[in-house]
């Protein structure tokens, strides 16, 4: 962990809003600078997604002298997930909580990352045994702070605002939301309908009675809900990306903007 | 102290069917809610056990939210959801003092509030009670199975979304059911597709076909593909009996003819 600069946790309070998605393109996003080195850990241990969403299925991770090596999806870009542990896609990996806590363990320690500019975390939804083992583990090589990821409706955002009170309760810093599955554009008509209501206002009003920044909005799109791989989207004619993909993009500045500001900060710290 | 499980508590509860899904999101809540109005549709009593200690969705979606729970001498009385007392529902989301606040516990204490959830809920004479499970194979799994196996539950459905990584998870699951012993009554596939209202056009907003492959695949029934439903979404959010007020929305065919299947399936005899 000591050469990794920055870590970024991407939570949510409630499954099936994106995590892993939005995870896999903000790791493909920041990796676009050659000169960025990115690392995503995918620590879903009972719900292993990253190896799909990055077509990496079927990869096998190899021990070195000094540890696992991730799996390269580009020369700056690795990944490790204990799906790639898993030998057959119908494996259940039910393991109680030290167990779980152990294999945390283990991914943070013993994986080779290398230097790494930006490590981010994929978690499992929740408050659970591997939140409090990844923040525990983490702080101690602090975190710079957590991206919450919610889709507009209540049922949704009543598990985030647990999961950003988690966040105040264990001392972690937020980065902000982002507001996934908001709004539908018809590919056919062009039209938007809103297939999940914000009947409650959405993000943005949560944010607003929270205090915690928006970082943006991402429409719901065939194209990202049938999970082409991020890098088959970005080979895409810019028609089909559309909203989409540039929605996404939009919210990775203000991560690494804070980012930066939480560097400089430390730096200040150790340097007065 | 030594507790003996009150043997009562259970006894009246005709059938047990846990809802469960290796990925979180996929509709496990709203499909345990839709089930269990359809269910009472069709002259059915029955209970909802909403097992989800991090994320309890299930007051909400049946405009149970913030009242209180009453224990009674064999137990927790479960809080009827209608005026007709047709439907009961225990969650600990009643137990949360602030809906905000995390529930932020390890194992252990989470599977003795689920032993206790199981045993201490004195449901009385139910048809069916259906046990909504958070996603995953974890812990709270586990102490569910194991805590309702004496019961001997009727089966598991497993709830899916079309795409790949949803279906990855799904196999994995039902990996689970056959490791405990559960019975899989079948697989269904929610948020298979939406149907534009400006142009009648469906689009696979989650690709398509992955729930009814996974089932041919495993060897399980397919129960039925439940579409993007806004009505659906929205009767959710304010806690409406959709099953009721929208006949003829499109998600309502395939939900009553899942309750239908259940009902075919279920064994004259209490399981």
């Amino acid at each position: 962990m000591k050469t990794v600069k920055h870590k970024i946790l991407v939570l949510s309070g409630k499954g099936g809003v994106g995590k892993s998605t939005f995870s896999a393109h903000l790791a493909h996003g920041l990796a676009e600078d050659e000169n960025t080195q990115v690392a995503l850990l995918d620590i879903d241990i009972c719900g292993p997604s990253i190896p799909k969403i990055m077509g990496l299925e079927g990869e096998q991770v190899h021990q070195s002298g000094s540890g696992w090596s991730p799996v390269y999806v580009e020369d700056n870009l690795g990944v490790m997930s204990v799906g790639f542990l898993l030998s057959s896609p119908d494996d259940a990996v039910i393991w109680r909580g030290p167990k779980k806590n152990g294999m945390i363990k283990q991914f943070l320690r013993d994986v080779d990352w290398g230097e790494v500019d930006y490590l981010i975390v994929d978690t499992p939804p929740g408050t659970s045994d591997e939140h409090l083992s990844v923040v525990q583990y983490l702080t101690a090589a602090r975190i710079d702070g957590a991206v919450l990821i919610t889709t507009p409706q209540e049922v949704s955002l009543q598990d985030v605002r647990k999961e950003i009170n988690f966040c105040y309760k264990v001392k972690l810093p937020i980065i902000g939301v982002v507001e996934n599955m908001s709004g539908f554009i018809c590919p056919n008509c062009k039209k938007e309908s809103q297939i999940f209501p914000p009947t409650t206002g959405g993000a943005a009003a949560m944010c607003q009675d929270m205090n915690v920044p928006l970082l943006g909005r991402v429409p719901l799109d065939p194209h990202i809900g049938g999970h082409s791989c991020p890098q088959h989207m970005a080979g895409l004619p810019r028609a089909g990306q559309a909203a989409s993909a540039l929605w996404l993009s939009s919210c990775f500045p203000g991560i690494q903007e804070f980012c930066n500001l939480h560097q400089s900060k430390e730096e200040n710290l150790m340097s007065s | 102290s030594m507790f003996i499980t009150e043997p009562g508590n259970l006894a009246g509860v005709q059938h047990i069917i846990l809802v469960l899904s290796g990925k979180g999101g996929v509709g496990k809540s709203t499909i345990s809610a839709e089930l269990a109005l359809a269910l009472r549709h069709t002259g059915k009593k029955v209970g909802i056990l909403d097992v989800d200690l991090c994320g309890p969705s299930i007051p909400r979606m049946l405009r149970a939210q913030g009242k209180a729970v009453h224990q009674c001498d064999s137990g927790w009385v479960p809080v009827f959801v209608d005026q007709e007392q047709s439907i009961s529902l225990m969650s600990v989301g009643f137990l949360l003092q602030k809906p905000d606040d995390a529930l932020v516990w390890r194992g252990p204490k989470k599977n003795a509030l689920i032993k206790q959830f199981v045993s201490d809920v004195a449901w009385g004479q139910l048809d069916y009670l259906v046990v909504d499970t958070p996603p995953g194979t974890s812990d709270e799994h586990m102490a569910t199975v194991e805590a309702l196996r004496p019961y001997r539950p009727l089966g598991a459905l497993v709830v899916t979304t079309p795409q790949a990584v949803s279906v990855g998870d799904v196999r994995r699951e039902l990996t689970f059911c056959r490791k405990t012993g559960l019975q899989v009554m079948g697989v269904v596939e929610n948020m298979s597709g939406f149907t534009c209202p400006h142009c009648a056009e469906c689009t696979s907003v989650f690709s398509r076909g992955g729930g009814e492959e996974l089932a041919r695949h495993a060897g399980v029934p397919f129960l039925g593909s439940v579409p993007l439903d806004p009505e659906l979404a929205r009767s959710l959010e304010e806690g409406r009996d959709f099953m009721r007020e929208f006949p003829k929305s499109p998600a309502f065919p395939v939900l009553t003819s899942i309750a239908q299947k259940i009902l075919d399936a279920t064994p004259t005899q209490p399981s």
